[in-house]
């Protein structure tokens, strides 16, 4: 198959970006996108020109890496990652745009890559339950039903991939936290600091300049693993619940000192 | 070189408590005096920056992804044991730790594989206290199945994602810790060297993979969790940026490598389809439980897999082991469907498959619950491979997919070079010659959690002279590193580093996969000699080294991959017996089952690099087996 690629370059943070042509032919159809810009990589370091930069590497899916737009829609056509979309889905011949994620939250670095450690930052203000390494309580003592369980997975299988805020016309990241604070609130291990977490994470996502959330439900449509527009509810409640009540003191957290 | 494993005396139930006993302690106000270098963040990495960090001690975790949740822990799949035996069935320490001797083929250490077996059940426990979701029964107790290689049901798992679920708990129990100002994560980072002070590890240089940047880092100790490197093969269930740089610089400074030919070739994976491909998906061992591995009988079989009467079908596992039936361990697993493919009862465009049919489990149990136990599997299957397997059986192929080889360690895992600790894939301990399922998460977080937080610890109570980065090793160390980028730069070739990459793994897979024998090794080794000179002559880098350089980082791997291949070559060489994964076909039985020589090999080689040029050493460890007797394996 052949395709005509439009790509954004961009040399540099601060640097200006711009569309570059590139043909792409000889592509398998059942070669992923990320093995047809390898293929186009391979042959642009061997005509002497410079190589197209971007992430990936789990490639099956997982890892949350690979974060191309391609032709508008954040990860491609078919709401599964960009290393899990394949040419087969394509027309031979067509023209296929392909950017980076735009958010004032996940600035570029080269090319199609882009700086998301804003994520980790939510995480980091209270996307975990505070144990710290050693012994622990006997887990049947502390039942679970599999419907809880099942709840808590969907929201935790989220892969931090940040399609959501891609495809969000405001720039949200309510699909991301939404899943986190879901899948710790829900469970019993997570009750001690539900309130403290939800309120922390919510304003650091604040903080990291994420837009506000008007409900367009963009952000579900293109998460590859389908996390559900229930997580925002979710989010919303025990953001309301957590304001009623009391402000918390101090972090939770502890270490062994 | 007399290799000391210092393992503590006592009977091998309370080695670990007994050392846990008597090691030396750091004061909680003395402990963030010290810093502690992590490289690596997946389940071993992770989990050790974590419990170092809440111990008190200074952290720096690396990794080269953009962030610690990435690493490549995440994909795996099917689950983690315990001996907790929660199915009772009578499972127990002794029998995991059994299991898995016998499953590596006696060529793992007694004393480390019991330490893992005991620590299996703390595992589980730490996991759910941190919000880890794992499957559940009805009345809310955590389920378990059953796994390759073993008769019970001792694995737990979060449906088929369990080591995104467990890596997750890791991350944010890291993230925590970072919280408290405890640890730093630096992310986009990739060591490039260990800095030797004394002889003894005392920091790294890492390369800023956004800036281009050399940085130095000092340490009173660091701890290597940077994984496997089965991407020697180029094409394997890893992901891509897996790779050996950080073991490889390490056993270039000093570190010995121990039995690097021990590479696993996992039998189910979706069957390669082109050239194009660039990795190749595992699809879980899990399956296995449910899903029935069969060719044709008749080479020449035209019709569809459905329409193939069940007498004319091989169920070679099945036949050929009925006690384990499709559940033999992957060595064995693997190297069957590579015989009948040999055989040209292969299926699929390219005769290298074999089905895996799951319509007698859908028949018997209903397709729901089928669907809820590998329900997100087959929607991958699906994906890639474009078939339905809940209609057609799935084509399954083995794939590189686990170095039970890595930096040799002793009890405390430390390398060779004091202060220079390695765990998790990345060190050779547990898994002998052949690595049984659900068994490296168990292996990993054993490590990270519980092992090396306490042996690090004692390392630290030990005087050393403070050092900082101005310490002229590092102007050395550092210097190394950019000559040896600018050496990649100034080749100014025409080829891409992927392309060497591929002609390394096609001769590694061909010579070095599931069959060796001497002419092939040897003949291995001179392609790997010509792939090396050609990568050194033709190699072409786009850009400089002063910002984000992909093909860079790629071509440093490559290069460190090509030196690795040609020890695995060697290694495999010198081991002149079959054993687990290791398969030379001039050591087999009439039945073509892999024959050990106990007498000479009972032992783990651990290679010292003896400079540029020069043949590396071979050092052995004499292995002992008190505990469990030396037997033949046998699954039939
Ligand atoms: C598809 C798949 C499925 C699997 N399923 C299972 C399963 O069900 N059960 C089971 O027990 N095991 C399974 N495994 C095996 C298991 O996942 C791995 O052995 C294990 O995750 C390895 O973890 P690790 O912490 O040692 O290293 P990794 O997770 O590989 O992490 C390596 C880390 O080191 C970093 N790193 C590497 N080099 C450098 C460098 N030079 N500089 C800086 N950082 C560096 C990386 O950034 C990364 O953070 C599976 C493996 C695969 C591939
Ligand atoms: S919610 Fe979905 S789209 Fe957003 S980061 Fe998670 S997996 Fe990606
Ligand atoms: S590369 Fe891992 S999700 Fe796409």
């Amino acid at each position: 198959m052949r395709f005509r690629l439009e790509l954004w370059r961009q040399a540099d943070p601060g640097a200006d970006g711009r569309y570059e042509v590139v043909e792409a032919d000889g592509i398998d159809a059942e070669a992923s996108f990320l093995e047809m810009l390898d293929h186009v990589n391979e042959r642009r370091i061997a005509s002497g020109e410079d190589a197209i930069a971007f992430d990936s590497d789990c490639r099956e899916g997982i890892c949350g890496s690979c974060s191309l737009v391609i032709d508008g829609m954040p990860h491609g056509p078919r709401r599964v990652t960009s290393c899990q979309t394949f040419m087969r889905d394509f027309e031979d011949g067509q023209t296929i745009r392909v950017e980076p994620w735009r958010s004032n939250a996940f600035p570029v670095i080269r090319d199609l890559v882009t700086d998301r450690s804003a994520f980790d930052r939510i995480i980091e203000a209270g996307g975990y339950v505070s144990v710290t390494t050693g012994p622990q309580p006997n887990p049947n003592a502390m039942p679970i039903s599999p419907e809880t369980q099942e709840q808590a997975l969907d929201a935790a299988i989220c892969i931090g991939c940040g399609a959501c805020v891609a495809a969000c016309p405001n720039g949200a990241a309510m699909l991301f936290t939404g899943a986190k604070v879901t899948h710790l609130n829900v469970l019993p291990q997570g009750q001690p600091e539900r309130r403290w977490r939800t309120l922390a994470m919510v304003e650091q996502m604040d903080e990291e300049g994420f837009g506000g959330c008007t409900n367009h439900g963009e952000c579900s449509l293109a998460c590859p693993q389908g996390i559900s527009l229930d997580v925002i509810g979710m989010l919303n409640r025990e953001y309301r619940a957590a304001l009623r009540g009391k402000p918390v003191a101090g972090t939770p957290g502890m270490t062994a000192q | 070189m007399t290799l000391d494993a210092r393992i503590p005396d006592g009977p091998i139930e309370q080695k670990w408590s007994a050392w846990l006993d008597a090691h030396a302690l750091v004061g909680p106000r003395n402990r963030a005096a010290h810093t502690v270098i992590v490289v690596g963040t997946g389940l071993a990495g992770a989990s050790a920056a974590a419990s170092l960090a809440a111990q008190g001690f200074r952290v720096k975790s690396f990794c080269f992804q953009d962030t610690a949740r990435r690493a490549h822990s995440i994909a795996a799949q099917g689950g983690i044991n315990a001996s907790k035996d929660f199915a009772n069935e009578g499972d127990s320490v002794r029998r995991l730790f059994v299991d898995t001797i016998k499953g590596g083929d006696f060529r793992a250490r007694e004393a480390n594989v019991w330490r893992l077996a005991e620590l299996s059940e703390n595992i589980v426990d730490q996991a759910v206290a941190q919000g880890v979701p794992f499957n559940r029964e009805y009345g809310g107790a955590l389920a378990t199945r059953s796994f390759g290689g073993v008769l019970v049901q001792r694995t737990f798992y979060s449906r088929g994602q369990t080591g995104q679920q467990l890596l997750l708990g890791a991350y944010s129990a890291l993230q925590q810790q970072v919280a408290q100002g405890m640890a730093q994560v630096y992310s986009r980072h990739e060591l490039l060297d260990v800095v030797l002070v004394d002889g003894e590890a005392r920091g790294i240089v890492a390369r800023d993979l956004v800036t281009g940047e050399l940085e130095r880092h000092a340490a009173d100790a660091v701890v290597l969790a940077s994984g496997g490197y089965c991407n020697v093969y180029y094409l394997s269930t890893n992901a891509k940026g897996s790779n050996v740089t950080a073991t490889w610089r390490a056993h270039r400074r000093g570190a010995l490598m121990a039995n690097p030919s021990f590479t696993q070739i996992h039998p189910t994976c979706i069957p390669q389809s082109g050239e194009y491909q660039s990795k190749l998906t595992l699809m879980s061992e899990s399956l296995r439980n449910d899903g029935r591995v069969w060719v044709p009988r008749d080479p020449d079989e035209q019709r569809p897999p459905n329409a193939i009467p069940e007498a004319e079908r091989l169920y070679f596992l099945e036949e050929r082991y009925p006690a384990y039936g499709n559940l033999v361990p992957r060595d064995v697993a693997s190297r069957a469907a590579k015989a009948v493919c040999d055989e040209r009862l292969g299926v699929g465009a390219t005769g290298r498959g074999v089905y895996l049919d799951f319509r007698d489990a859908i028949a018997e149990r209903g397709r729901a619950t089928i669907e809820g136990r590998y329900g997100n599997l087959f929607e991958m299957y699906q994906r890639i491979a474009d078939e339905d397997p809940y209609e057609v059986p799935m084509r399954i192929y083995p794939a590189p997919h686990y170095a039970m080889g890595g930096l040799w360690v002793d009890y405390e895992l430390q390398t060779t070079i004091p202060g220079l600790f390695a765990i998790g894939e990345a060190n050779f301990s547990d898994h002998g010659a052949n690595r049984l399922g659900a068994s490296a998460m168990m292996q990993c977080l054993a490590d990270g959690y519980f092992i090396v937080p306490h042996t690090v610890t004692h390392h630290l109570t030990k005087q050393r002279a403070p050092v900082d980065e101005s310490h002229p090793a590092f102007d050395a160390t550092v210097r190394d590193v950019q000559e040896r980028i600018d050496r990649l730069l100034a080749v100014g070739g025409t080829t891409a580093p992927q392309v060497f990459h591929r002609e390394l793994g096609n001769v590694m897979l061909d010579k070095c996969g599931m069959s060796r024998t001497e002419a092939g090794l040897c003949e291995a080794i001179t392609r790997i000699a010509e792939i090396r000179a050609a990568f050194w002559s033709d190699l072409r880098i786009d850009g400089d080294a002063g910002h984000l350089n992909q093909s860079l980082e790629y071509a440093g791997r490559v290069a460190d991959f090509i030196e690795l291949a040609d020890l695995m070559c060697l290694d495999a060489l010198r081991r002149a017996e079959s054993a687990g994964c290791h398969f030379r076909e001039e050591h087999q039985t009439e039945d073509g089952e892999p024959l050990r020589d106990d007498e000479r090999f009972a032992t783990v080689t651990a290679w010292e690099h003896s400079g540029e040029g020069a043949v590396p050493v071979a050092h052995d460890e004499a292995l002992e087996f008190s505990s469990v007797a030396l037997a033949t394996r046998s699954y039939k």
